[in-house]
């Protein structure tokens, strides 16, 4: 197989080869094939489209919403869903339809707030914890279980309490009452990664503590808490949701879908449509979170 | 071999369906097993492995089986329903894998699934299933069977283990035995054990052994006939002593001559190896 | 050559909490030469090993290396010096990380220059063709990503190389190339052997000298002529020996 000198064409060729030239053609390889593999998954599908919907309406919101989310008409209150108004208005007169549109907004923002800081933090705890062992294992994993120990959205919510209200809060307290799992779950594959031959090839070429984890050791933790996070993501939109809906969150007039629900609440019987359109934009956002990353699963897990 | 033969196999083939096409791990393969010792020897990818498995249609999901025959004693394997040759797995024809651990139930004791296996097959009391078990386990030289009939899987080595997974096996008394390199896991003075175990069972009982292994050294010692397989086809069928045999050499395919030239020989030491060279030919 | 031993290893024994797994084991090996360790599961014969690579520190005893006592924290310098070769190819290259990547990794953490060149010699030398250089594990075959693994550990130009059952998870087609690659090697580099394996042919062929082990004790030490002439003192090496030979009927 080693004999064709052929020259190859096209993208799909070059990316498939078995005999890639450089290294950047490897990597983008090894991605194209996990591609392949992912895109023979409906649901995954299903899923990626879903969150990539949520990031052009997130990007293209001023283009897509008809009316200045924050506008209120009070002439114009409660209206049911109609042609000016596709999800009808709120109780200050409000556009729906614009204000679920830049939830988008706030939605990602908390998202990928809450991930930037959560994976990295829980990774290097669960790595270092796994990887040294010893009473640095002890001392990170009993912190580690002080903040399991407690239902996610009330620790939260007494972070936000002793916080203050806003979104940044919210964001905060959240990746606080995040990360947990994140360190477990690297510790537990650390554990088993540690005793592989090939750290101890590396342990053997005399690398420091330090590139061991951080080189090859976390490489490896990355997968599953990639896959982690996309399914967490569900869960953190539902407890920013929450706390939005408890007053703790976005504070008004900022369109976050959970306080929209909880402005709803009262005209729950002959309103309906004020909780109900925000309610299924997070059902469907976290659905679609969920589904990639069961997909991601399938393929990065995969060993 | 006057008598009708226990298995026959007829051109089996087994394909697996991937997405990047059809991978033919068996590609034609017929052999007869009577009362006796047939080794199935080839390197990794040679089928060995799936044609014992596609035996007891045990071939996982992507794959299919296909063949122009496949009968035990006469009877049609290939359009039997399902039921029917689960029944047949087991009662009439068992197989022993190479890892004892993965095969048994881990919070079972091993007395329990000996006895549970042949309560499947016969009918039988409880009483009556732990005294058959207990005889069994005596039978693959287990020394105290009562103290080892009350143990957990985790708790027997990989010798004791691989000789429960042959007394589970056994104890239905089947016909035919398919072990899949029973022995690859175990230390030399063990394995002949188990080996030894086996032996005496097709001599006394009159099963037929399929012997499926990569050491050409313990199939051609322990074997009567042997298959030497290589890319899912059958190189060629001869007497397992004329593999050693020096004055049979003429006669050998090329394949099995260089699988025996790759081997460092106490007696005949060379300063490099031999190495195999493949010829695409083989598989035409 | 110094006089000294290459590795002289002095009332060696190893204990895992309660389990003594290598008892007051002694045997030195000459600078070049090829030694074998062969015993069955249990034996002690990879603890050896794994001790002597500074991958194990549970152990007393003294070993040195080149006259050098060694303490149980190994420096960088041993590191360069002593390198090891694992049993199964699968396990011992990581999963997500070219040839290259692997090949790079240790000339990056000695701070050793000109990696180009080194990586294609070492490729060269186990015979990989360059065009493997940005594979991944999963797209090489078990013989192959041995070989990777052998050019990993002779890319730091060690003296002596530490082998655990380098190719008992091989095809016998494959092991034979890999054992004519280790033996050309060891002749064009004038390396220093531990070949621990449990195939008494595989250590005939490949050593000079060979230690039968026990439950973790050094039964007997004899040479490879010894074996092949199938005369060893002990019933325990005879016991083996025998065994090796296949099935025997009666």
């Amino acid at each position: 197989m080693s004999d064709t000198t052929t020259a190859r064409t096209g993208w799909h060729d070059w990316l498939i080869t078995n005999e890639p030239a450089s290294r950047r053609q490897a990597r983008l390889g090894q991605t194209y094939r996990q591609w392949l593999a992912f895109r023979r998954n409906p649901a995954a599908m299903i899923g990626l489209a879903i969150v990539l919907l949520l990031l052009l309406v997130a990007a293209f919101a001023p283009l897509i919403a008809p009316h200045d989310p924050i506008a209120q008409a009070l002439d114009q209150r409660l209206l049911p869903p109609s042609a000016t108004y596709w999800f009808g208005t709120d109780s200050l007169g409000r556009d729906i339809f614009s204000r679920v549109v830049y939830g988008t907004r706030v939605t990602l923002v908390i998202v990928l707030l809450v991930v930037v800081t959560v994976g990295p933090i829980g990774l290097l705890i669960g790595c270092a914890a796994g990887y040294l062992g010893g009473w640095v294992d002890v001392v990170l994993m009993r912190i580690t279980d002080v903040f399991l120990a407690f239902p996610r959205l009330v620790l939260a919510l007494a972070f936000v309490a002793a916080l203050g209200p806003g979104l940044e809060n919210a964001v905060i307290a959240i990746a606080f009452t995040a990360w947990p799992p994140y360190a477990r779950v690297a510790r537990a594959e650390t554990l088993v990664i540690r005793n592989a031959d090939y750290i101890a090839a590396v342990r053997l070429q005399g690398a420091s503590q330090w590139r061991i984890v951080w080189k090859h050791v976390v490489p490896m933790c990355m997968p599953s808490l990639i896959v982690r996070s996309t399914l967490d993501m569900a869960g953190i939109i539902l407890t920013a949701a929450g706390l939005g809906f408890l007053g703790l969150g976005a504070q008004p007039p900022i369109p976050e879908w959970g306080a929209m629900i909880s402005a709803g609440r009262e005209q729950i019987f002959d309103q309906w449509w004020v909780a109900t359109f925000p309610g299924i934009a997070i059902c469907v956002v976290a659905l679609g979170f969920n589904l990639l990353g069961d997909g991601l699963r399938d393929v990065m897990d995969a060993r | 071999m006057s008598d009708q033969p226990l298995l026959e196999v007829d051109n089996l083939r087994v394909n697996f369906h991937t997405p990047t096409g059809i991978v033919r791990a068996v590609r034609g393969l017929s052999f007869a097993l009577g009362r006796e010792r047939l080794g199935i020897v080839g390197e990794s990818g040679s089928g060995k492995s799936m044609t014992g498995r596609a035996i007891l249609d045990l071939i996982p999901h992507p794959g299919e089986v296909l063949a122009d025959g496949m009968r035990y004693r006469g009877q049609d394997l290939l359009t039997m329903d399902k039921r029917a040759r689960r029944k047949l797995r087991g009662r009439h024809i068992s197989m022993v894998m190479q890892d004892p651990k993965f095969s048994l139930n881990p919070v079972q004791t091993v007395g329990q699934q000996i006895a549970e296996a042949y309560r499947v097959h016969h009918k039988a009391s409880s009483r009556e299933a732990k005294e058959r078990s207990l005889a069994m386990l005596e039978a693959v030289q287990i020394r105290e069977p009562a103290r080892v009939y009350e143990l957990y899987p985790h708790e027997v080595s990989g010798g004791m283990g691989q000789r429960v997974m042959i007394a589970m096996m056994l104890i239905a008394e089947p016909d035919v035995l398919i072990a899949d390199e029973p022995t690859s896991a175990l230390d030399v003075t063990v394995q002949l054990q188990i080996l030894k175990i086996m032996d005496d069972l097709v001599t006394s009982r009159g099963m037929g052994l399929i012997f499926i292994s990569h050491d050409l050294h313990l199939v051609q010692s322990f074997c009567d006939r042997v298959i030497v397989m290589y890319g899912g086809k059958a190189m060629e069928t001869l007497p397992a002593a004329e593999l050693a045999d020096e004055s049979a050499r003429a006669r050998r395919h090329p394949y099995t001559l260089g699988l025996l030239g790759c081997l460092p020989d106490l007696d005949h030491p060379k300063a490099e190896l031999a190495t195999l060279k493949r010829d695409p030919a083989w598989l035409a | 050559m110094s006089t000294n031993p290459a590795i002289l290893v002095d009332k060696l024994n190893v204990s895992f909490a309660d389990n003594h797994v290598v008892r007051d084991l002694s045997f030195s090996v000459a600078s070049g030469e090829s030694y074998g360790i062969v015993g069955e599961s249990g034996s002690g014969k990879s603890t050896v090993l794994r001790v002597l690579a500074g991958l194990n520190r549970d152990w007393s005893g003294s070993i040195a290396i080149e006259g050098q006592a060694q303490p149980k924290h190994r420096d960088k310098a041993f590191h360069r010096n002593v390198q090891m070769v694992f049993q199964d190819p699968y396990g011992s290259l990581h999963p997500k990380k070219t040839v290259d990547d692997t090949l790079a990794e240790p000339l990056a953490i000695h701070g050793l220059g000109d990696a180009e060149r080194r990586i294609g010699r070492a490729m060269s030398e186990v015979g990989l063709p360059t065009s493997f250089r940005f594979r991944f594990p999963h797209q090489l075959s078990g013989g192959q990503r041995q070989r990777v693994a052998i050019a990993r550990a002779l890319v730091l130009e060690p003296s002596i190389l530490l082998l655990d059952e380098p190719t008992s998870a091989l095809d016998v087609s494959i092991q034979a190339e890999v054992l004519n690659l280790l033996s050309a090697l060891r002749k064009e580099r004038r390396l220093t052997y531990i070949l621990v394996s449990h195939d008494l042919a595989v250590v005939a062929h490949m050593c000079e000298r060979l230690l039968v082990m026990q439950f973790g004790r050094g039964v007997e030490e004899m040479s490879a002529a010894t074996l092949a002439a199938r005369d060893p003192k002990t019933a325990y090496a005879q016991q083996l020996l025998t065994a090796s030979e296949g099935f025997k009927r009666g």
